[in-house]
């Protein structure tokens, strides 16, 4: 079981209070996750990547483990951590704007 | 008795107004989508309960949210707006050729008879629609494919698609306007489009009468006489007698003519209003002083309405969809500022009052008059 907490925003878009369990099959990627995501919450198509080129949204970071994660290939596997459900996986607005 | 409902977008979420016919009091429901910004609501005509907003966002895209119920509960719905084809580039601010990307809804037109039909304007400018009650969008190509997009460019607020305007008497009309570009009319249910841009006269570009790269702010109509249309255009405030085929000043004592909102009396076509603004570079009231202006005469006699407006120290602006009218009579006249006040007017403009003083910025405020 993976667990992604998301910003505020996306979780009142998706109508969910807290942190989000998901069931990823096969490698556990961030694109193998943002699809378990968007296909539990449809709401939340396009929020992260972009719904033509499927890249993430400029303002949209991916953290784990300490680490960012945002440029990393969206099938290289997440950490090892993040796929025993040890660790979440985090959506985070990126901050802007003073 | 008639109620009233008040759909009011902000940089910071959506608010509902509602008051009984007499528009005295106000119960304020909000903030709906907190965070967010709406920069649009509207209801159809065919079904009040029926709403459209424009969820929007510069970290998570654009969301477009449907209610069924006037308003208590939203669900979104399609979010996808893929351009038709190869979607080209428009001019950037620079003159270069920059191509099209779909950034946002400015504003949701629904059909005038069915609510699952609505339009939406959009940023990059194009014209979408969706038969099915928002779930999916396709682009009303023909617009863009009328040959001119090339030449069109951006205003400071985005290249945005802001007004549509439907023919009541000619089902296959209607009007759009486009910062940076100017009007545009079909007659053939959106097949193909012309610019409708004779009269204006814009210095600020290298051809001031070019038949596109007007920056028109916002146009209106009554529905009695769609083939009178009116403009706030960047610069002047113009009429058209003729569907748009040309247009005419009508700025005459206005003290700038330099503006975003216009509207129409709902009982009389021939009574309009504007919020002048000082400049291009001065987003905000001459002298500090928040005025309507009322032409009974359909432009050139203008009448400045202050009765209850700040009169000292106001440095407001009032957006291109932030001011509609009411179905009742005498007609209520409502507009929002970027300060965050709405204020509503329920004798034509004569005397004003605030509904909410201390709401985020307004984007756009729109009017029901329920049964």
């Amino acid at each position: 079981m993976i667990r992604v907490v998301l910003p505020a925003h996306l979780r009142s878009l998706a109508k969910v209070d807290g942190d989000v369990d998901l069931e990823v099959g096969g490698a556990v990627t961030t694109r193998t996750v943002l699809d378990a995501l968007e296909a539990r919450y449809p709401a939340l198509r396009g929020t992260m990547r972009d719904r033509a080129t499927r890249r993430r949204r400029p303002l949209v970071r991916f953290y784990a483990c300490g680490e960012d994660l945002s440029h990393a290939e969206p099938d290289a596997p997440l950490p090892e951590a993040v796929a025993r459900g040890e660790e979440p996986f985090l959506v985070v607005g990126a901050i802007a704007g003073g | 008795m008639s109620s009233i409902r008040v759909l009011v977008g902000t940089r910071k979420g959506a608010f509902v107004l509602e008051s009984d016919g007499k528009r005295e009091r106000f119960d304020v429901h909000g903030p709906l989508f907190g965070g967010w910004e709406i920069y649009h609501l509207k209801g159809s005509p065919a079904d009040p309960n029926r709403l459209y907003a424009s969820q929007t966002s510069g970290w998570f895209g654009q969301q477009v949210q449907r209610s069924d119920d006037g308003g208590k509960s939203w669900e979104p719905v399609g979010n996808e707006f893929a351009y038709d084809g190869v979607p080209g580039t428009h001019q950037w601010y620079d003159g270069t050729p920059h191509p099209w990307e779909f950034k946002r809804v400015w504003h949701f037109e629904p059909s005038l008879d069915d609510p699952d039909d609505v339009l939406a304007g959009v940023e990059d400018a194009a014209l979408f629609r969706s038969k099915d009650g928002g779930k999916t969008w396709r682009e009303i190509a023909g617009l863009r494919g009328h040959g001119s997009g090339p030449k069109w460019m951006p205003g400071a607020g985005g290249m945005c698609l802001h007004s549509i305007l439907l023919d009541p008497s000619e089902p296959k009309r209607m009007f759009i306007a486009i910062s940076a570009a100017g009007a545009f009319r079909t007659d053939d249910g959106g097949a193909t489009w012309r610019p409708i841009n004779r009269g204006l006269h814009s210095q600020y570009i290298p051809d001031p009468e070019a038949e596109v790269g007007h920056c028109v702010h916002h146009i209106a109509m009554h529905r009695s006489r769609p083939g009178v249309l009116y403009m706030q255009k960047h610069w002047d405030v113009l009429r058209s007698e003729d569907a748009g085929e040309s247009w005419h000043e009508v700025s005459g004592n206005l003290p700038t003519d330099f503006g975003f909102a216009i509207d129409v009396h709902t009982h009389e076509p021939e009574t309009i209003y504007v919020v002048p603004i000082k400049s291009d570079s001065e987003h905000y009231p001459p002298e500090g002083k928040l005025r309507v202006y009322r032409s009974r005469t359909g432009g050139n006699e203008w009448e400045a309405l202050t009765r209850g407006l700040p009169q000292r120290d106001c440095y407001v602006n009032v957006l291109r969809d932030a001011m509609a009218v009411d179905a009742l009579d005498p007609c209520g006249v409502y507009f929002g500022t970027t300060g965050g006040q709405v204020y509503v007017s329920a004798d034509a403009g004569d005397s004003w009052s605030p509904i909410v003083r201390d709401l985020p910025a307004v984007l756009s405020v729109e009017v029901q008059t329920l049964p």
